[in-house]
């Protein structure tokens, strides 16, 4: 049982590293802004909650791994209006009134 | 376990640290991009090594960072559409 758990664990950190590895990559190589926006704020959370998955399927309690979750919502709820409001100011940059 | 868990948090750290070029690079947008990414892998890198570590207190940390690279973000676009007609070019509202 602890076996499967720390491969399961190994497994979904792994995806999340591969994952932020991705955004990365979009971010220094996507031509404009808002391609770069797009994979930066998609792949990252994905990778985020990749890793806190893992880390919850390691962590010792439910409230712990609750805790876990909460994170990766919290940092889903910041990106998404980050990206809206970042697209706004690109969009602003790009055609000001 | 601990020692895979300690490789995944260096490995997204370096790779945040990747991420960072786009800081040189600019535009003005993309650096928030690239200190967006440093909240982000910053939350999973304390998430992984409170975990490496067996400290479950780590998991208090990673709220405040994702609310400082948010309010960050907030502040520049703030200022970016309240100036927009009257910045002469790129390097402004930073």
């Amino acid at each position: 049982m602890s076996a499967a758990r720390d491969i399961l664990t190994v497994c979904f950190v792994l995806a999340g590293v591969l994952f932020f590895v991705a955004g990365t990559v979009g971010l220094l190589r996507f031509p404009d802004s808002l391609t770069r926006l797009h994979a930066l704020t998609k792949a990252d959370n994905l990778g985020l909650g990749f890793v806190a998955l893992g880390l919850a399927i390691h962590a010792s309690g439910i409230i712990l791994a609750l805790r876990l979750v909460a994170v990766w919502l919290l940092g889903l709820a910041a990106s998404a209006t980050v990206s809206q409001l970042l697209a706004r100011a690109i969009s602003v940059r790009a055609a000001p009134e | 376990m601990s020692s895979f868990l300690l490789l995944a948090a260096i490995l997204v750290l370096a790779d945040v640290a990747a991420g960072l070029v786009r800081l040189l690079w600019g535009p003005a947008e993309d650096r928030m991009m690239s200190a967006q990414l440093l909240g982000t892998g910053g939350i999973a890198t304390v998430l992984l090594l409170g975990a490496a570590e067996g400290s479950p207190a780590a998991v208090d940390l990673p709220p405040t960072l994702a609310l400082l690279a948010a309010f960050a973000s907030a502040a520049f676009v703030e200022a970016v559409t309240a100036t927009a007609d009257t910045m002469p070019e790129d390097d402004t509202g930073t």
